[in-house]
């Protein structure tokens, strides 16, 4: 039976820049980075506390699922922030909204208390957004 | 401007979080640390150990071995990485190492130079097969994933 999930994909529109961003700025830590071919690379970070959960960093190519035309509209959809690939954690929000703002991420919504607990969004360097909480 | 609880405090945490991050290599003491935020050094480590579960020193240290495992994934020597990231001594080093990795410097880098020649080597190896072969299909044959 299934037991987890170890690798999960975000679409980006650079890889060079998606690395700059969960890299250096949210302190992703670097699983594989791995040429794929011309350009391309298997590239998977993890948070540092989940070593276990290799989320790759996908180009939008033709080649890969797409086809010349279906990654076009791909990359449109992503600049245009359709994607939300889900909810990070962390241990004390507003510290973490403090200092990802310093290092120039873009938060969509500051931490507010909802029902389900303090929640903020921000945006990734392409365009895709994310929820942040704060663990219970 | 923002609504929420203490939002001065968590500014100067974060201030003092970040001068750690920038600083970890030079010979810093929580002193410093604590001037940089704006406190009494016992409130200071209360109030960081509140917010990131670790005493400022702690934290220090794990930036320095976090660091030192990156340089180690180089063939710059352990005795050099060692004061690059900021320990005196080559003997703390190497156990504070131990206790947070497992593994002393010298494995560790072994281990992590052996898989970097690996994956120059065989890259394939370490791409999940339905990506591999994915991208291998390109232009031969139709995909599950590409359009009719």
């Amino acid at each position: 039976m299934i037991t987890k999930m170890n690798h999960v994909s975000i679409f980006v529109l650079n890889q060079d820049s998606a690395y700059e961003f969960y890299v250096n700025k949210l302190g992703f830590k670097v699983q594989t980075d791995a040429p794929m071919g011309p350009g391309i690379r298997w590239l998977t970070v993890c948070p540092p506390e989940q070593p276990d959960l290799e989320i790759s960093l996908m180009a939008i190519t033709d080649g890969m699922m797409f086809t010349k035309e279906s990654a076009e509209q791909m990359r449109n959809l992503v600049k245009k922030g359709t994607f939300g690939f889900g909810v990070f954690q962390c241990n004390d929000i507003y510290a973490t909204y403090e200092e990802l703002k310093k290092k120039g991420v873009e938060f969509t919504k500051a931490p507010k208390k909802e029902f389900y607990g303090v929640e903020a969004l921000f945006k990734d360097d392409s365009g895709n957004w994310f929820s942040l909480g704060q663990k219970k | 401007m923002e609504q929420y609880p203490k939002i001065y405090l968590y500014r100067r945490i974060v201030q003092a979080k970040l001068f750690i991050d920038d600083h970890f290599a030079d010979n810093i003491n929580l002193d410093d640390i604590a001037d940089e935020a704006f406190f009494s050094t016992f409130h200071f480590i209360r109030l960081f150990k509140t917010i990131y579960g670790k005493t400022p020193h702690q934290y220090l240290t794990t930036v320095r071995i976090e660091r030192a495992k990156e340089l180690l994934q180089t063939e710059t020597s352990v005795t050099q990485v060692c004061f690059s990231v900021g320990f005196d001594s080559l003997s703390s080093f190497t156990g504070l190492f131990k206790r947070q990795t497992t593994l002393t410097p010298s494995a560790y880098q072994q281990q992590q130079l052996q898989r970097k020649q690996e994956i120059s080597r065989t890259p394939l190896k370490f791409i999940p097969n339905c990506f591999a072969e994915s991208r291998q299909r390109r232009e031969t044959k139709k995909s599950n994933f590409e359009e009719a």
